[in-house]
């Protein structure tokens, strides 16, 4: 009897070993797993930090006016005025699209009535 | 063990035999017995002592064995942690109101180099000349193959560079990762960004720190990690300054001015949305510090908030509104204003002889200085002082840049009964232009008093009531009425009802002794629009002169005013403000008698 639970606990110690043995590497792997996801993330941030601030040197108030200036032909872009802001009554309401007087009406009433 | 008896019987029976004492034979063995129970317990006490002793030494082993590794490695980021990854950026961004960039960092490498790894120092000298023309050949080639062990060749290099350094294919020069600050819309805003520079230098990393505005003011919140992925929101709006110091430029130019500045704030909020000074500077590569003549011409100088200037009759409406508000005039009193007003040997004018007597609002509308003096005797000195105070004209402007405490106001050292006359019409008391547009946002907002900020603000402000709400709305009627009708007639602007003040003073000397006969500071300080007051512009050049006419004309309403207007027109419609009809003035009741 004390030899099969000194068997047993040898058999749980070697299991439990393995198991351990198993979870390390897991999680060393896991851990690594992790580390280069944070490298890419940091990547990832850095690059679209440089974007940001790329995109905020191309918009560049002085860049866009030169720009509007240089394309002047094509687009016409001049600074906003007082006098573009329209009022909501100064929108016309869509002329409603009217039928036209009924000249030559037609009886219908009566047709279903010659009908079998 | 074999436990010895204590009354052993040989040893009784024999020493009976003999005739001896056998309890003696007990106390001999008792006391042998006492000596061994007496070592056995000492054996176990050294036992426990030298057990207890070796974990004591045990634990003091491990904790200054564990203190030695950790003082000795190098440190590590923690692997498994999720915070890891946001502290990166070195620095926080600063945006405008709407989200939009205005500073950040890059990344970009510096180079130095290890001279005892190089292998043909002299070619590196060569090369390196060649892609940095503005290297020093003859010291590069000293250090490079002196005792030097290592050096700083540059701070910041562009990927072209870098690329062209690499070709070199030296091994002793190396390069170090940086971040840089960059600001991309270049010269805007220049002086409210102030700029940045390298603090403690390493080959890996180099600290970022603020010199100058707002990035000084905010270097330790910028620099906090925990707020590195917030980024900085400002009140000012980028396409407003970009408008409004595009403008000032053509106008500084036109108006053969030395200096502008520019200041737009919002009333209920005290949200400063442009703050323009020129000349300006790029903070990408911010100019060192003048070390002769005068500083404030430097382009570093920001006038806007450390510029202190007299800003004459800009300051006319203060001592009208206290008029007003301690009940001593309404705006139709007559005041005497028969020139000169002579005051010990001091004697005050007006630009022109407006007549002998005229209402208080004709005195705001034409800007006398006898009549604006005349009202300052009524309110006296220590009342005035109290009034100034409360408008914040002694102490320097709240403004979050470290500029800003450099903008203390000049207040006369004796406040004199003639100081406070002429202090009415706005000489012997000077302030920034800052100042200026804080006061007149006073009076803007209904009489409660207005903090300018840089910072976007949530709310608007409940700051102390400095002025009844009749007399805020009565100085805006008469503020208006200078646009409609007085000196400010060019500042005009349709449908924004703009209101306001122009101030012409002559310059003091920078020695003393007096004013130049031909040099101004001309201001217009104004709100839009008078019947719903929500933005104060305030305009300032810097000795300007216009010259379309037969002779120079100098004054603000020649020279600012129209500057203003165009500001007004051009960035009222970006703040989204529709041009309005203002509203009628009622009818007023005129009395009859019959």
């Amino acid at each position: 009897m004390r030899s099969l639970f000194y068997v047993l606990t040898a058999l749980a110690v070697i299991g439990l070993a393995f198991w351990a043995y198993r979870e390390n590497y897991r999680t060393q792997a896991a851990l690594s797993k992790a580390e280069q996801l944070q490298h890419e993330i940091a990547r990832t941030r850095q690059r679209l930090r440089v974007l940001n601030a790329e995109w905020a040197y191309l918009n560049r108030p002085e860049r866009l006016m030169e720009l509007a200036e240089l394309n002047f032909d094509k687009l016409g872009l001049l600074p906003l005025q007082p006098y573009q802001f329209g009022r909501i009554d100064q929108v016309a309401y869509p002329p409603k699209d009217e039928l036209l007087p009924i000249l030559n009406p037609i009886e219908v009433s009566g047709m279903e009535a010659d009908q079998p | 063990m074999i436990r010895t008896p204590l009354r052993p019987l040989a040893r009784i029976l024999d020493a009976r035999a003999k005739g001896e004492n056998p309890d003696a034979i007990e106390r001999e063995n008792i006391r042998i017995r006492h000596e061994q129970m007496r070592d056995r317990a000492r054996m176990r006490a050294e036992g426990r002592l030298l057990v207890l002793g070796v974990m004591f030494f045990c634990a003091f082993a491990v904790i200054g064995g564990r203190m030695g590794v950790l003082a000795s490695t190098e440190p590590s980021e923690p692997r498994s942690s999720v915070a890891g990854a946001q502290i990166l950026a070195q620095r926080a961004d600063i945006v405008d109101r709407k989200g939009r960039i205005l500073a950040t960092n890059f990344e970009t490498h510096s180079l130095y180099a290890q001279p005892p790894q190089m292998i043909d120092p002299e070619r590196a000298v060569e090369e390196l000349v060649r892609i940095f023309p503005d290297l020093d050949r003859e010291r590069l080639t000293k250090d490079l193959t002196g005792k030097r062990k290592f050096l700083w060749i540059k701070k910041k290099l562009s990927p072209e560079q870098k690329q062209a350094v690499h070709d070199i294919g030296e091994p002793g020069l190396l390069f170090g990762p940086r971040e840089m600050r960059l600001y991309p819309n270049g010269k805007l805003a220049a002086h409210v960004m102030g700029g940045a520079s390298f603090g403690r230098e390493g080959v890996h990393a180099a600290e970022v720190i603020g010199v100058a505005g707002v990035e000084k003011t905010f270097d330790e919140r910028l620099r906090d990690p925990a707020q590195g992925h917030e980024p900085l929101r400002l009140s000012l709006d980028l396409s407003v300054q970009a408008a409004t110091e595009r403008v000032l430029h053509g106008g500084m130019k036109l108006m053969n001015a030395k200096g502008a500045t520019a200041i737009l704030m919002e009333v209920k909020t005290g949200e400063i949305l442009t703050m323009a000074s020129l000349p300006d500077f790029d903070p990408n590569d911010r100019p060192r510090p003048p070390v002769e003549g005068n500083p404030g011409d430097s382009p570093l100088f920001n006038r806007a908030v450390q510029g202190v200037y007299e800003l004459g009759s800009t300051f006319k409406i203060f001592a009208v509104a206290q008029a007003l508000d301690l009940g001593l005039i309404n705006p139709s009193t007559i005041i005497d204003t028969q020139g000169p007003l002579r005051w010990g040997k001091h004697r005050i004018r007006d630009f022109r002889d407006y007549g002998s007597e005229m209402s208080a609002t004709k005195v705001i509308v034409k800007s006398s200085n006898i009549g604006t003096a005349r009202i300052a005797q009524m309110i006296g000195t220590e009342r005035q002082q109290d009034f100034m105070k409360q408008l914040g004209f002694f102490e320097p402007t709240p403004v979050e840049m470290v500029e800003a405490q450099g903008g203390q106001p000049l207040l006369p050292p004796r406040w004199s009964e003639l100081s406070t006359m002429t202090i009415s019409y706005g000489h012997g008391l000077s302030a920034s232009p800052m100042h200026l547009a804080a006061a007149y946002a006073t009076l803007a907002n209904g009489g409660r008093k207005v903090t300018p900020s840089l910072l976007r603000q949530p709310a608007a402000q409940l700051g102390p009531r400095v002025m009844s709400e009749q007399t805020a709305r009565a100085s805006m009627t008469m503020l208006r009425k200078v646009v409609s009708e007085g000196t400010a007639s060019f500042g005009e602007v349709e449908g924004y009802a703009v209101a306001g003040k122009t101030g012409t003073a002559d310059k003091p000397k920078e020695r003393g002794g007096g004013y130049y006969e031909d040099k101004v500071i001309a201001t217009f300080a104004s709100v839009f629009p008078a019947h719903d007051p929500q933005y104060v512009l305030v305009v300032t050049l810097d000795e300007p002169v216009e010259t379309s006419g037969d002779e120079p004309r100098r004054t603000a309403g020649w020279t600012a005013v129209p500057v203003a207007a165009e500001i007004i027109r051009r960035v009222a419609p970006l703040l989204g403000l529709r041009p309005q009809i203002e509203p009628g003035e009622l009818a007023g009741i005129t009395l009859t008698s019959n």
